[in-house]
């Protein structure tokens, strides 16, 4: 029966289903289930200590589950060795063996599944050539630079042709222009091998350019999975909005009545928001991102507009980070680099309530 | 009304930045003084302690080296006037314990059909297990090393007349291997707690990356991790080595005479009351018992050192 149902959505290529595990008494993980397809890429993307390694080491087999099962493939390896799942995994230290020459390091698994010496020559020559690490074969790790031990670690994974790609914060341990261009690097070969890959960062920018899908996790459970865009412009709680995004979203507590969000200062008729209940009332939190604020000319043009003082101006090159004040309220704005506001200045800002998200008071869930 | 009070301020500090106008041409590393005080204690402290250790070193160098007639005019500290290297050679080859007299050769090669066996064993089972404990966490895993530990603290002298009975129901009292399976025995604790620390300080994500590469307990031992660890290697063996050689209690018990180890025939000659007390052979056989820990410091302290470093570094 299993079988069929997956089947009809097209079978997964990694499929965990309730998985629980504890540390002895704490629980790091309850009840997750999670399908990722074939080809996909998927993000976990979460602030520190939620989990995401621990979810990650529970796929690859390097951690006993306490319930649940992992399919990979179509096979249950909830019981299965690590080296047997079909899987490779990239780990944020590196962790290449320091002894082995680079070509050792790649070869090692390979040698380990007694794959024939000429295939693991050409596996190592194929890996080799699409990672750019050729010149680098006879060195040992100590002689690398960190980008290029980062690659040679990706490498071994790819060398064992496997399915199913594990990484866990590849990039955090690299500068930010080397991680930038990593990035990329890690996108063009996931668009050429088409490999499912499964990435755990807590760098947003990562998450929002590598992955089909993201999946936000906090404390063990997954906050909301879906595509970037999804994710980025329709935040399923509160906790989501606020952790996507960078400034971060500006919340205003209010009230929500016949289609009118208003709070002593604010009055937003809700025209263009798409409700996920059909007539939501009550106490509620309006959500803005700095970027979707217009200023200038363009505030005619927008819907609901409002007067704020600047508080504080940074500068940042490409674009202006404005801290004013609606009201008594903090409220960011996001404007154009080249824009010249002072302190104390009062502007008029333009909001556009079809790309703003409102969340109940209570329950924090989407509105 | 406050104004006056703040000029008074501003001046005083701008005095007091004038009188600091002297060190302006300041620059670079603060010159130190080569005979601070702190120096000359530090200086005076180790000489007259490697002095203390030294002395006698030396006073055993050079008895060892005088004839029996020069030693009774009874010049300790001096010079040997006449250099005679028949002490050593009598030392080593006839110096007589109250039952044989081949000298010291005996014991000496006793010494290394004990040693060589015990340090391998020793070494070997305690890195496997230093591995097995800190790499493959088992259940009862933490019990069992809290057990070993145990086994550090209690006194030898408790263990003594078990381990006599033991051994002689195994057959293997008086032998040599039942000593090379004390000596092992006796150093898991310490060996152990030192491997297990060691591999314990080694990234995880290292033993993972293996365990994803399908390498198995064997192989991640002898590929991975024991070509990462000589240092730690080197200082279990130099514990052991001296550690072995020195002993005296168990292989004055576990043993015939026959097979003492060199430091119970050292003992023995030292001790033996027949006829007159040849200082100079005494002295020359202490010196040539002690000379293996030595060369073993000698040779590898410099990877000793690095060794507990890195040990402690990551503890
Ligand atoms: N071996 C362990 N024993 C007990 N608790 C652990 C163990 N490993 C992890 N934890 C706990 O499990 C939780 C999740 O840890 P995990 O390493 O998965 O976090 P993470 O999301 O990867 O965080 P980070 O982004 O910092 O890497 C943390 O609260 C951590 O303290
Ligand atoms: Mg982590």
């Amino acid at each position: 029966m299993n079988d069929m149902s997956q089947t009809a959505t097209g079978n997964p290529s990694v499929s965990i289903q309730d998985l629980d595990l504890s540390f002895g008494a704490v629980k790091v993980l309850q009840g997750l289930n999670l399908d990722i397809a074939e080809g996909e890429f998927l993000v976990l993307l979460g602030s520190s200590g939620c989990g995401k390694s621990t979810l990650l080491n529970c796929i690859a087999g390097l951690l006993d589950v306490s319930d649940g099962q992992i399919w990979i493939k179509g096979k249950n390896v909830t019981w299965a060795e690590p080296s047997d799942r079909g899987i490779g995994m990239v780990f944020q230290s590196y962790a290449l063996y320091p002894q082995m020459t680079v070509k050792g390091n790649l070869s090692f698994g390979l040698k380990n599944a007694r794959v024939p010496k000429d295939e693991i020559e050409r596996r190592v020559a194929r890996a080799a050539e699409v990672l750019q690490i050729e010149p680098l074969l006879d060195r040992k790790p100590g002689a690398l630079s960190g980008g290029q031990r980062q690659r040679v670690a990706i490498g071994r994974a790819l060398v064992r042709d496997v399915d199913v790609f594990l990484f866990d914060e590849p990039l955090s341990n690299l500068d930010a222009k080397l991680r930038a261009d990593l990035r990329v690097e890690l996108k063009r070969l996931h668009n050429q091998l088409q490999n499912t890959m499964i990435y755990v960062t807590h760098d947003q920018v990562e998450a929002m350019t590598l992955a089909d899908r993201i999946a936000i996790m906090k404390g063990g459970e997954i906050m909301q999975l879906g595509s970037p865009d999804e994710i980025y412009n329709r935040p399923r709680n509160r906790y989501v909005a606020d952790f996507i995004g960078s400034p971060s979203m500006n919340f205003m507590d209010g009230h929500l009545e016949n289609g009118v969000f208003s709070t002593d200062e604010l009055r937003m008729p809700m025209d263009g928001y798409e409700f996920t209940a059909r007539q939501p009332g009550g106490p509620a939190i309006l959500g803005i991102r700095p970027e979707h604020v217009v200023t200038g000319e363009l505030v005619s043009g927008a819907p609901v507009q409002h007067e704020v003082t600047v508080d504080l101006v940074e500068p940042m090159g490409s674009d202006t980070l404005v801290w004013a004040k609606l009201g008594e309220q903090i409220f960011r704005i996001r404007m154009d680099g080249q824009s010249r506001v002072k302190p104390g200045e009062t502007m008029v800002i333009g909001l556009d309530p079809s790309r703003a998200s409102l969340f109940d008071a209570g329950t924090e869930d989407r509105l | 009304m406050a104004n006056p009070a703040t000029l008074g301020a501003t001046g005083a500090a701008m005095d007091a930045s004038r009188g600091q106008m002297s060190s302006d041409h300041h620059r670079g590393p603060r010159p130190k003084k080569a005979l601070s005080r702190r120096n000359i204690m530090l200086y005076g402290v180790l000489i007259v302690v490697s002095l203390y250790y030294l002395l006698p070193l030396y006073v055993m160098i050079v008895t060892s080296l005088k004839g029996m007639p020069e030693i009774r005019m009874g010049n300790v500290f001096g010079p040997p006037l006449e250099v005679t290297f028949e002490p050593w050679a009598k030392a080593w080859s006839q110096a007589c314990t109250g039952i044989n007299c081949d000298g010291l050769s005996r014991g000496f090669f006793n010494s290394v059909q004990i040693l060589i066996p015990s340090v391998l064993m020793s070494i070997a089972v305690a890195s496997v297990s230093g591995y097995a404990l800190s790499m493959w966490k088992f259940r009862g895993s933490e019990v069992f090393f809290t057990i070993l530990l145990m086994g550090a603290f209690i006194p030898y002298q408790v263990m003594i007349y078990p381990v006599v009975l033991l051994l002689r129901n195994m057959g293997l009292f008086g032998s040599l291997s039942g000593l090379v399976l004390v000596h092992t025995v006796f150093g898991m604790p310490i060996l152990v707690l030192l491997f297990r620390n060691y591999f314990a300080s080694l990234p995880v994500e290292l033993f993972k990356a293996a365990r994803v590469d399908g390498a198995g307990f064997w192989q991640i031992f002898f590929r991975i991790m024991a070509p990462m660890s000589l240092p730690i290697f080197v200082v279990a063996m130099i514990l052991q080595v001296t550690g072995i050689w020195n002993d005296f209690l168990f292989g004055v018990i576990y043993t015939r005479p026959d097979q003492y180890p060199m430091t119970v025939q050292l003992n023995n000659i030292v001790n033996s009351v027949q006829g007159v007390k040849e200082y100079n052979v005494n002295m020359a056989a202490t010196l040539l018992t002690g000379l293996v820990p030595l060369t073993v410091y000698f040779v590898s302290g410099k990877l000793f050192v690095r060794g507990i470093a890195a040990g402690a570094v990551k503890g």
